[in-house]
């Protein structure tokens, strides 16, 4: 069995789907980011197995311009965290409710 | 002259403006002093305008452009002519002794500054009305008069009796101001425009019946202001404000607009005279009709109401039979005496702790002794006893109604002539002489300052003097009015007539005065005669419209409210409200400020645009398949 284009995008389905029940269920910050990035990265492998399928090298692009938005995203999140964590000791989501509204 | 124009219109504006920025102090004689300066320079102003038209001239300015839209032009234009410059003085006299004498009247009123306020802007609109050389103009004072009068008979707010009277005397207004609307749109329809100099040039040339229509229509207003019946109640009724308006609004002023707007509009009633000859036969009625309400009333503001309403009724008869110079004299007198007149009950009533009913008065005289002497100056003017004013400003009237053979209005005022003098007397009698009644009600009296009186002192000169410049007044009016002498012939019976009219204004004077001087009590007997009954209770006319107009009214707009206001207008909008209000309350928990939650119905939001998307992705697909699932499903 050879592996096609439907294994590639089904593997991007379920790292999708496991970074979206992260994103809902976890009550911790740092674990969030990593839910976040397991979602872009998902993303990231469907790009670059349909691009690379269809010969056409947009979708890499693409991919390599989202590796580079989540690092920096990363990078200011982690900054926030050690802010809020030095101001609150801790990182839990749910008494992070200064912002109402 | 313009200069001049402009002080007397502007200063009593300014007077008012001063005033009302002390009206949440508290109460600062400065105020009374200002407002009365002012109207004072307003007076002198008046006075070089006077002179200045007394030897021909004539003032006519155009202030600036008020409306101008397509064929409209309507500009503030102010004339000074003979008949605006009578006015003028009439209104600048009287408002500048009212407001002196006010000074000590409001003394211990919290409201004085409020008071001043209200007494100058009415000036200030009196002004504007007699001036005005256009109907819209003339409309604007009229209007603002109203305001001032409802103001200020509603000074005392707190006391129910006082708004409802004031309510009353605007809306009877309104009614009647309707009618002048409707006038002066058919004045611009028929002729273009609205200056007066205008449409009595245009007016001849409209067919007649279009006058009429024009005439009857402004005498509607007229007779709403003037309070002619059947919109009269309202001045009775009046007279629950502070005493100085009801002498310068209620008896001077405001009241006598209705002449003047006939005075001035004498080129169209002179086309007119089947409606003149209904003015004069009003006015002939309302003079008989008030006097005799005054015959038996027991409140003395209430007895020089009903006088003011039936020398009203002399004046229309005047205006009507087209004497229209001897309307505008018994007014100018009466404006002097009328006020001297109330100015008087106002002393009485403060000494009397605002006591009204003369019958629990009597001996005043001894303790107010210039009150006296000055009500009885006036007294005698109002009844017409030679050589007082009266005497030379309502006799003509009743000569001018027999010459122009109107004998059964002659009858009638002539009668009326005679119920002046009797309640004129009456009052008199029962207050000043007599035994001393109030002591039973424990009143201590005294007489008013001694400004008070020196500010009525030249109302009672005028009252006395005015007569003798009926020559000088005529040469002067006729410049502009018809300048048609009323003469009785022959000689001889003029001189019969007016000792006849003499004779029995003396009769009238000598009964009340021998039989009210010596008041014991109340005649019980008397009192349960339906005569007095019908007299006191003042025709049951204001029972009968409180009975068919304002009860039914009332319960009309008691159904349009609970029913149709409350349960489909406002339900409807308050629906609006509600749904949204609780779909916000429902819906607010969706942004608590909790990240996880958030983000959950951002997942939820995301799920849902994808099936969406889908959703309309498969149906622009498929159509034809959908539609024949829906059609097996039943659904067309």
């Amino acid at each position: 069995m050879s592996i096609g284009l439907g294994h590639y995008l089904i593997l991007s389905i379920i790292l999708f789907a496991i970074g979206l029940v992260g994103v809902m269920r976890r009550k911790n910050l740092l674990l969030l980011f990593f839910s976040t990035e397991i979602l872009l990265n998902s993303v990231n492998i469907g790009f670059v197995a349909i691009s690379h399928f269809h010969h056409d090298l947009t979708g890499q692009m693409f991919a390599l311009f989202i590796i580079a938005v989540a690092a920096s995203e990363v990078a200011v999140g982690l900054g926030l965290l050690i802010v809020w964590y030095k101001r609150q000791n801790n990182i839990n989501l749910d008494q992070m409710n200064s912002m109402k509204g | 002259m313009e200069f001049y124009l402009y002080v007397a219109l502007f200063a009593p504006l300014v007077g008012s403006l001063f005033s009302a920025l002390f009206t949440a102090k508290k109460a600062n004689k400065i105020t009374g002093y200002v407002a009365s300066f002012l109207l004072f320079v307003s007076f002198v102003a008046s006075g070089i305008l006077l002179y200045d038209v007394w030897h021909g001239g004539s003032v006519h300015v155009h202030l600036m452009t008020w409306i101008n839209t397509g064929g409209l032009y309507i500009p503030f234009g102010f004339i000074v002519d003979n008949i605006s410059v009578t006015m003028m003085m009439v209104v600048t006299t009287v408002s500048m002794l009212v407001h002196i004498y006010s000074i000590g009247y409001m003394d211990h009123d919290e409201g004085f500054n409020r008071f001043f306020s209200y007494l100058s802007a009415f000036v200030f609109s009196m002004m504007i009305l007699v001036m005005s050389d256009n109907f819209a103009g003339l409309f604007i004072g009229w209007e603002g008069v109203g305001l001032c009068s409802w103001l200020l008979i509603g000074f005392w707010y707190h006391k129910e009796s006082a708004s409802w009277a004031a309510n009353e005397a605007f809306i009877m207004n309104r009614i009647a101001d309707v009618g002048m609307l409707i006038g002066i749109f058919m004045i611009y329809y028929t002729t273009g425009s609205l200056q007066y100099d205008k449409v009595f040039a245009a007016l001849p040339s409209a067919s007649p019946y279009v006058v009429t229509l024009i005439g009857s229509l402004l005498f509607i207003g007229a007779m709403g202001k003037s309070a002619q019946f059947p919109l009269h109640t309202w001045l009775a009724d009046a007279m629950e404000g502070p005493t100085p308006v009801s002498a310068l609004i209620h008896a001077a002023t405001m009241v006598t607009a209705g002449v003047f707007l006939i005075i001035r509009s004498h080129a169209l009633y002179q086309m007119i005279p089947n409606v003149g000859e209904f003015i004069a036969s009003l006015g002939a009625f309302v003079a008989i009709f008030a006097a005799s309400m005054a015959l038996v009333n027991r409140d003395i503001k209430r007895i020089v109401a009903y006088s003011t309403l039936s020398q009203l009724g002399y004046m229309f008869v005047a205006a009507g039979l087209g004497a229209y110079w001897i309307a505008l004299f018994h007014l100018v007198a009466h404006a002097f005496f009328k006020s001297l007149l109330f100015l008087g009950a106002g002393n009485v009533m403060h000494a009397m702790d605002d006591e009204l009913d003369p019958f629990k008065m009597g001996g005043l005289g001894k303790k107010m002794k210039w009150t006296l002497i000055l009500m009885v100056i006036a007294s005698m003017a109002l009844a017409g006893l030679v050589p007082f004013a009266g005497f030379f400003s309502k006799d003509p009237i009743i000569e001018a109604s027999f010459v122009s053979h109107h004998y059964i209005i002659y009858a009638t005022i002539w009668i009326t002539a005679g119920l002046t003098a009797f309640y004129s007397f009456r009052m008199i009698g029962l207050v000043f002489f007599g035994e001393e009644r109030y002591k039973i009600f424990g009143f201590h009296p005294h007489e008013a300052y001694r400004f008070m009186l020196l500010a009525m002192a030249p109302l009672g000169i005028l009252s006395i003097i005015i007569g003798f410049f009926r020559t000088p007044f005529y040469n002067f009016i006729t410049n502009i009015l018809p300048s048609t002498i009323y003469e009785v012939h022959p000689e001889a019976l003029a001189w019969g007539m007016n000792i006849a009219t003499q004779a029995l204004v003396v009769l009238f004077i000598w009964y009340p005065w021998q039989k009210y001087a010596k008041f014991k009590g109340a005649d019980k007997v008397f009192e349960q005669h339906f005569i007095y009954k019908l007299l006191f209770n003042q025709y049951y006319i204001p029972n009968f419209y409180n009975k068919c107009i304002v009860v039914p009214y009332t319960r009309v707009s008691n159904f349009f409210w609970m029913s149709i206001d409350l349960k489909i207008v406002d339900a409807t909008v308050d629906l609006i409200a509600n749904t949204l209000y609780k779909t916000g309350k429902k819906t607010r928990y969706v942004q608590d400020g909790n990240l996880s939650s958030m983000l959950k119905w951002m997942v939820f939001g995301l799920v849902f645009l994808l099936l969406m998307a889908v959703a309309y992705g498969l149906a622009f697909e498929y159509p034809s398949k959908i539609a024949e699932i829906l059609l097996n499903l039943g659904v067309h």
